[in-house]
C-alpha cells in the first residue's frame, strides 16, 4: 500500500500530463525515494493509481538501471566503468571497493548498508576514475580516498 | 506510379509506399524482421537494407532501411550491391550472437523466418565463440509456449499483442542484451488473439503448445485450405495431419474475411476431431435406452432403410454447423416440407431477420475488411470478442482510420507505424458501442451505452430517426441519451465509409431492424452505410437460405403424429431446445443420428452414423456476410466415419430411392444443389472441380519434403501402399502433384523457394495484402438492393422497466465456451468458465446476495442453481446468463427469471 504521501506526490506529478502513464519513471522514483526500491507490490499500487497494467509500468520500471526492482541497502555505490575510468584504473576502484565490502558487484553488504553496482558513465570523465554514493559524486579515487569516503558513511550512521 | 529503379532495372509500382513492400510485391527476395504486412514498419531490425542512390551518376550510394523509405518516382537502389550485401548478413550475425543455435529441437525449425533470412543473406558460419544470454521462460497458459531465448528483439509480438490485439498483460522489459518479451509474471495470456504470435514471431519464441502435444514439422503435415468452424465468420485456415491426427490450424489469408490472423477459439478449437468421445462405427441400439452395439456399414443402412421405410411421417433436422451438402441431402431424403433447421423457433426467427436485412434492403454486408477500413463503427448489441472474435479485431483497427487520414498533414506515411502511433497518442474512433454489458472493445470505444435489450433498441431507433426523418422518432428518451443519439448520427452520416454491426447474440429481432433502418437511412443519404451482421453458426446462414421450419415446428410435427422417425444431421438438439421439447424427441417411435461426438442426442438415437468432421469431408459454408466458401478434405478419417452427405446418399440408395440421389461425388451434389435451388447457384463455381488439373497434375496435400512414406506404415505392410483417391476434388493424398500455385480456393500451403515459413505468403498474394493471385475466394450468394424502395422497420418497445423481484436475463458469450466443438477442445476446454449466473454488485446487495453464492434460477423450461458472479456493468434489473458452456440447458433469452437463494437445508 502507497503512503498518503506517495500517493499524493505521484498524483501531483500525473496532473502534469495529458495522460496518466506518461508519469510512471517520476512515480517510481518517488517510490524509491520513499522506499529506496520498488517492491511488487508497490509496483502494481503505482499502477492502479496511473491506469496502467502491471506489465505496462515494470517495462517502464526495468528499462530504467536505476529503478531498482530489487532491495538496496542504505547507500547505493555506483561506480563508472565506461572508457575513461576503465582506462584510468576503473577495475582496481572496483576490486578494492568490493574488498572493503565484502561484496561483489550488484550485491549489498551483510549490514545493509551499501550496495555496489556497476555504471556506465557518470559523466564525470575529467575527474576519472569516479563513484557516485547516493547523489554526491566522488572523483580521482585512490585506495586513500575511498577508505575515508566509506568511514564518512559508516561514521554518519553509527552517530 | 511511380518508376523506381532496382539495380538500374525500371519497375513500376503503386504510390506512396515503401520500398520494402514494393520490392516483395515485385518478387525480389529481400530479408526482413521487423516489418510485417499487417503491421508495416518501424525501421527496428535493420535487416531490409538497401543501397540508395541520388541519381544515375551517384555510384557511392548510402544505406537505407528499405521499409522506412519512400518508393518515389525515380528512386533508385540497390539489393544486390556487395557493401549493402555485407552489411544484411552483418545484421544477422549480430542477431544470431544471442540466439541458440538449436533448430533441432526447435517448433519453428523448418518453417522459420529467422532460418530462412539466415540463408538468404549468406551468413552460413558462426565467428562468435562466448557465452550467451540466457532467459527464463513463462509459463504462458495452455496455448502459446514461451522460449525466450531464441528472441532477436523484433518487437512484432509486442507490437501485435498491444498496438493490434489490444491486449495489456504483455509487455517488453530490460534492455539491451537484456530485452524480455513476455508478462509480468507467470500465467495465461488474456488476450483472445494470442495464438498469433505463432505466426508474428519471425523465431520460434512463440510457437504452439497444442501442436507441442503431438509434434509434427510443417514438411511433414498434409494439409488442405479449410474455413474455420467456430463462429459465423469463415476465417480461411489451413489444417494439418499426419497419421490420423489432427495437429494444428494455421490462418489461410483472405484479403477480405480473415487476412493474416485467427482467434485462438479457432486456431486451438480443432482438437475435438482428435477426441475419445468420436463416433467412429455406426451404432445400433435395439432398444432406445439400451447399450450402444456397433454395427457394420451394411447392416447399419439396412437398419436405416428398415426405419425410413417409405418415406412417409419422416422428418429431418438439419444444423447450422453441418455444411451445405450435408443439410441439402438430408432435405432431400426427407422432401422440402419435412426439412427442419435444427434451430430454436427464436433463433430462426432471428436469423431469418438478418438474412432479410441484407437482401432486401440497399446496405451491402460488410466483410471483415470493410469493417476494419471503416472511419466510424456503431456497435449493437454485440459482444464482438466472445461472439466473432476476428470481427472485434477487425473493429478494433477501424479506430484508427479517421484519425490516420487526420495525420496526413503532418506528413507521416501511412506505413510509418510508430510514428503514426506516436502521433495519435491514444486518440481513437468513432466507435459507439451499446450492449447490456461491457466489453473488451470498450477501450478504444468513443462511448459506450449499457441497456437492456429494449432500450438499446429505443435508442437505434432515435438515432436511426436522427438520419431519416421517415424513421418515426422516439419519445420520451432521457436528454442525455437523446444528445448520444445524435453526436453518433452525426459521426456517422460524416463517415465516407460508416459501418452498422449487430448480430442474433442479443435475442432482439427489434434491436436487428433498428441496426437496419440505421444502415439503410446512411444508404439513403448517398453514405455508404454497410452492415456487419454477426450469426452464430460456421453455416447459419447458409442453413437460412436453405429454409425449414425451427424445432418447434418439427415438435409440432410429431405433436400431430405427422412424424414418427426423425432423422438428426450433426446437431446436439439440448443446445437448442428446452426439456419439452427434447423429451418428445426422445419419444419419438425412431430417432437416426448422424455426427461425430456423443452427445446427448446421439446417445438418445436408435442408430448413429459417423459423420466426418470439417478436416475429413469438403463442405461449402456460407458465412455472416453471405459469403460462400469451400472447405476442403485434409485427411482420410479412420474407422467408418465419412461425409453426412454420403451417410444419406447411401441411405436413399437402401431404400431404393437412388435416382433422387445419384450424386456419386461432391462436384455432382453441389451441382444437384445448384440446380434445386437457384440462390446456390455460384456454389458449383466457388472453386475448380474435381477434374481440374495443373499441367495434368493434382494439387498435392502433402508437400515435397514430405518424409516417411515408404516406411510410416511399414509396421502392416512394407510395401507402400497407393495413395487413397480423392473422386471430391482436384487434390491429391499424396505428394505427387503440381509445385505450381494453384488457384486460391485450392492453396492447400504458404510455402515458396527460400521461403518455408508462413512469410511465404508475399508469394502468392498479387502484390502485398492484396488477393491471392487468381482473386479472393468464395462468392457473395446475396447482395443488397441498392434501388428499391426502403421499408424502414418502426419496431419501437417500451421503456425497461426492472420488475421488483424479477431479473431480465440476458445473454453471456465467451469466446472459450460457448462454442460446442471448440469447448470439447482440451486447450480451450482448460480456459472455459464453468457455469454461472451474473449480477451487478448492486443488484446482488439489493437482493442481499454475496458474490460466489449459489442462486436458485427458475424461468419458463429452467431451473438451475448456479453461483453468482458479479459483472459491475450491467444495467439495473437485467442479469447474466453464459449461453452454450457446458452442463448449461438451453433456453430462450432475452427472458424474466425469479433468484432465489439456495437454503443451508
Ligand atoms: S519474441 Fe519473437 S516476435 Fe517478439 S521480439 Fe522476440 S523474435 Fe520478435
Ligand atoms: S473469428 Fe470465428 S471463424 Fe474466425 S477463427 Fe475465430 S472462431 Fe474461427
Ligand atoms: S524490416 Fe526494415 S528495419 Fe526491420
Amino acid at each position: 500500500m502507497l503512503t498518503d504521501e506517495e500517493r499524493h506526490e505521484i498524483e501531483a506529478e500525473a496532473a502534469q500530463y495529458a495522460y496518466k502513464r506518461a508519469a510512471g519513471p517520476e512515480a517510481l522514483k518517488i517510490v524509491q525515494r520513499h522506499r529506496r526500491w520498488v517492491s511488487d507490490q508497490s509496483l502494481k499500487d503505482v499502477a492502479v493509481l496511473l491506469e496502467m497494467t502491471p506489465a505496462e509500468l515494470d517495462g517502464v520500471a526495468t528499462f530504467y538501471n536505476l529503478i531498482f526492482r530489487k532491495p538496496v541497502g542504505r547507500h547505493v555505490i555506483l561506480v563508472c566503468d565506461s572508457v575513461t575510468c576503465w582506462v584510468l584504473g576503473y577495475d582496481s576502484v572496483r576490486d578494492y571497493l568490493s574488498r572493503e565490502l565484502g561484496v561483489k558487484p550488484g550485491e549489498t553488504t551483510a549490514d545493509g548498508r551499501f550496495t555496489l553496482l556497476p555504471m556506465v558513465c557518470l559523466g564525470a570523465c575529467d575527474r576519472a576514475p569516479v563513484m557516485m554514493v547516493d547523489d554526491t559524486l566522488y572523483g580521482n579515487l585512490t585506495p586513500q580516498k575511498i577508505d575515508e569516503i566509506l568511514a564518512g558513511y559508516r561514521a554518519e550512521e553509527t552517530a | 506510379m511511380a518508376t523506381i529503379y532496382i539495380d538500374n532495372q525500371p519497375y513500376v509500382v503503386k504510390d506512396g509506399q515503401n520500398l520494402l513492400r514494393a520490392c516483395l510485391s515485385l518478387g525480389f527476395n529481400l530479408p526482413y524482421f521487423c516489418w510485417h504486412p499487417a503491421m508495416n514498419s518501424v525501421g527496428a531490425c535493420r535487416q531490409c537494407a538497401v543501397k540508395q542512390f541520388k541519381d544515375e551518376k551517384d555510384t557511392k550510394g548510402r544505406i537505407v532501411m528499405a521499409c522506412m523509405t519512400l518508393a518515389a518516382d525515380g528512386t533508385r537502389i540497390s539489393i544486390d550491391d556487395p557493401e549493402v550485401r555485407r552489411f544484411r548478413a552483418g545484421v544477422i550475425e549480430f542477431l544470431m550472437v544471442n540466439h541458440p543455435h538449436d533448430c533441432p529441437v526447435c517448433d519453428e525449425g523448418g518453417e522459420c523466418h529467422l532460418q530462412d533470412m539466415t540463408v538468404m543473406t549468406g551468413h552460413n558460419y558462426r565467428r562468435f565463440r562466448f557465452r550467451k544470454r540466457t532467459h527464463r521462460n513463462q509459463e504462458l497458459g495452455p496455448l502459446v509456449n514461451h522460449e525466450m531465448n531464441r528472441c532477436i528483439a523484433c518487437y512484432r509480438c509486442l507490437r501485435f499483442y498491444r498496438d493490434y490485439a489490444g491486449g495489456r498483460d504483455f509487455d517488453v522489459f530490460q534492455w539491451h542484451n537484456y530485452v524480455y518479451f513476455g508478462r509480468q509474471s507467470d500465467g495465461v495470456l488474456e488476450n483472445e488473439f494470442s495464438g498469433n504470435l505463432v505466426e508474428v514471431c519471425p523465431t520460434g519464441v512463440f510457437t504452439d503448445k497444442t501442436l507441442k502435444g503431438h509434434y509434427t514439422r510443417k514438411w511433414d503435415l498434409q494439409t488442405a485450405p479449410s474455413i474455420c468452424v467456430h463462429c459465423g465468420l469463415g476465417c480461411n485456415t489451413i489444417p494439418g495431419e499426419r497419421y490420423g491426427i489432427l495437429r494444428r490450424i494455421r490462418n489461410r489469408y483472405h484479403r477480405e474475411v480473415n487476412g493474416y490472423f485467427l482467434c485462438d477459439r479457432g486456431r486451438y478449437g480443432y482438437e475435438f476431431v482428435n477426441s475419445p468421445r468420436r463416433i467412429r462405427q455406426p451404432i445400433f441400439r435395439s432398444e432406445r435406452s439400451g447399450a450402444a452395439q456397433p454395427v457394420e456399414k451394411q447392416a447399419a443402412l439396412e437398419q436405416a432403410a428398415k426405419i425410413l421405410g417409405s418415406g412417409e411421417r419422416v422428418i429431418g433436422i438439419g444444423s447450422s454447423r453441418a455444411s451445405l451438402e450435408a443439410n441439402f441431402a438430408l432435405r432431400t431424403l426427407v422432401g422440402a416440407d419435412r426439412f427442419y433447421r435444427g434451430l430454436a423457433e427464436a433463433e430462426c426467427r432471428l436469423l431469418d431477420t438478418a438474412i432479410a436485412l441484407l437482401r432486401d434492403g440497399p446496405a451491402p454486408a460488410a466483410s471483415m475488411s470493410d469493417a476494419a477500413q471503416s472511419d466510424a463503427v456503431l456497435v449493437l448489441g454485440e459482444d464482438l470478442t466472445n461472439t466473432a472474435p476476428m470481427l472485434a479485431y477487425s473493429v478494433r483497427q477501424s479506430t484508427l482510420q479517421r484519425e490516420i487520414g487526420l495525420t496526413k498533414r503532418l506528413h507521416v506515411s501511412w506505413w510509418d507505424d510508430a510514428a503514426i502511433r506516436q502521433a495519435l497518442q491514444e486518440r481513437r474512433g468513432p466507435l459507439y458501442i451499446a450492449t447490456p454489458a461491457a466489453t473488451k472493445l470498450d477501450d478504444v470505444a468513443t462511448e459506450v451505452y449499457r441497456a437492456a435489450p429494449d432500450d438499446l433498441v429505443r435508442f437505434a431507433q432515435a438515432l436511426a430517426h436522427a438520419l431519416g426523418a421517415e424513421i418515426p422518432p422516439v419519445s420520451a428518451l432521457p436528454r442525455k441519451l437523446a444528445a448520444l443519439a445524435d453526436v453518433v448520427a452525426e459521426a456517422l452520416y460524416l463517415a465516407r465509409r460508416p459501418v452498422v454491426v449487430c448480430g442474433t447474440s442479443s435475442g432482439s429481432e427489434s434491436l436487428l431492424r433498428a441496426a437496419g433502418n440505421v444502415a439503410w437511412a446512411l444508404s439513403a443519404a448517398e453514405h455508404r452505410g454497410q452492415l456487419c451482421l454477426v450469426l452464430p453458426d460456421c453455416n447459419s446462414f447458409g442453413l437460412g437460405l436453405l429454409g425449414g421450419g425451427s424445432l418447434a415446428d418439427a415438435c409440432r410435427a410429431i405433436q400431430e403424429g405427422k412424424a414418427e422417425t426423425v432423422v438428426v444431421l450433426e446437431n446436439d438438439l439440448s443446445r437448442h431446445a428446452d426439456q419439452a421439447a427434447l423429451k418428445l424427441l426422445d419419444e419419438v417411435r425412431h430417432l437416426v443420428a448422424l455426427d461425430y461426438l456423443e452427445h446427448a442426442t446421439t446417445a438418445a438415437a436408435e442408430l448413429v452414423f459417423p459423420a466426418a468432421t470439417f478436416a475429413e469431408a469438403n463442405g461449402t459454408l456460407v458465412n455472416n456476410e453471405g459469403r460462400a466458401q469451400r472447405s476442403y478434405q485434409v485427411f482420410v478419417p479412420q474407422g467408418k466415419t465419412q461425409a453426412s452427405w454420403r451417410w444419406l446418399q447411401e441411405m436413399m440408395v437402401a431404400v431404393g430411392r437412388q435416382a433422387e440421389a445419384s450424386w456419386r461425388s461432391f462436384d455432382e451434389i453441389t451441382a444437384a444443389l445448384a440446380e434445386a435451388l437457384p440462390i446456390f447457384a455460384a456454389v458449383k463455381d466457388i472453386a475448380p472441380p474435381e477434374g481440374f488439373r495443373m499441367a495434368g497434375q493434382r494439387v498435392p496435400r502433402q508437400p515435397h519434403r514430405y518424409s516417411g512414406r515408404t516406411a510410416m506404415h511399414a509396421q502392416a505392410d512394407v510395401h507402400e501402399p497407393t495413395p487413397l483417391a480423392d473422386p471430391d476434388s482436384p487434390l491429391s493424398f499424396s505428394m505427387e502433384g503440381s509445385q505450381r500455385q494453384p488457384p486460391p480456393p485450392l492453396v492447400p500451403r504458404f510455402w515458396a523457394p527460400g521461403w518455408n515459413s508462413m512469410q511465404a505468403i508475399t508469394r502468392f498474394q498479387e502484390e502485398v495484402n492484396g488477393p491471392l493471385r487468381g482473386g479472393d475466394s468464395g462468392r457473395r450468394l446475396i447482395e443488397p438492393q441498392p434501388d428499391a424502395a426502403i421499408r424502414y422497420f418502426s419496431d419501437l418497445p417500451a421503456e425497461f422497466e426492472p420488475r421488483p423481484d424479477e431479473w431480465l436475463l440476458v445473454p453471456v458469450d465467451h469466446i472459450f465456451g460457448s462454442e460446442e466443438l471448440s469447448a470439447l477442445s482440451p486447450g480451450i476446454a482448460q480456459l472455459t468458465p464453468a457455469p454461472y449466473l451474473a449480477l451487478s454488485a448492486s443488484d446482488a446487495a439489493g437482493a442481499n446476495i454475496q458474490e460466489g453464492e449459489k442462486v436458485v434460477l427458475a424461468m419458463d423450461g429452467l431451473h438451475q442453481a448456479l453461483p453468482v458472479r458479479f459483472l459491475p456493468s450491467l444495467p439495473r434489473g437485467v442479469a447474466g446468463l453464459p449461453v452454450g458452456l457446458p452442463g448449461m440447458m438451453h433456453v430462450t433469452l432475452p427472458g424474466w427469471a425469479k433468484l432465489s437463494k439456495v437454503t443451508a437445508s
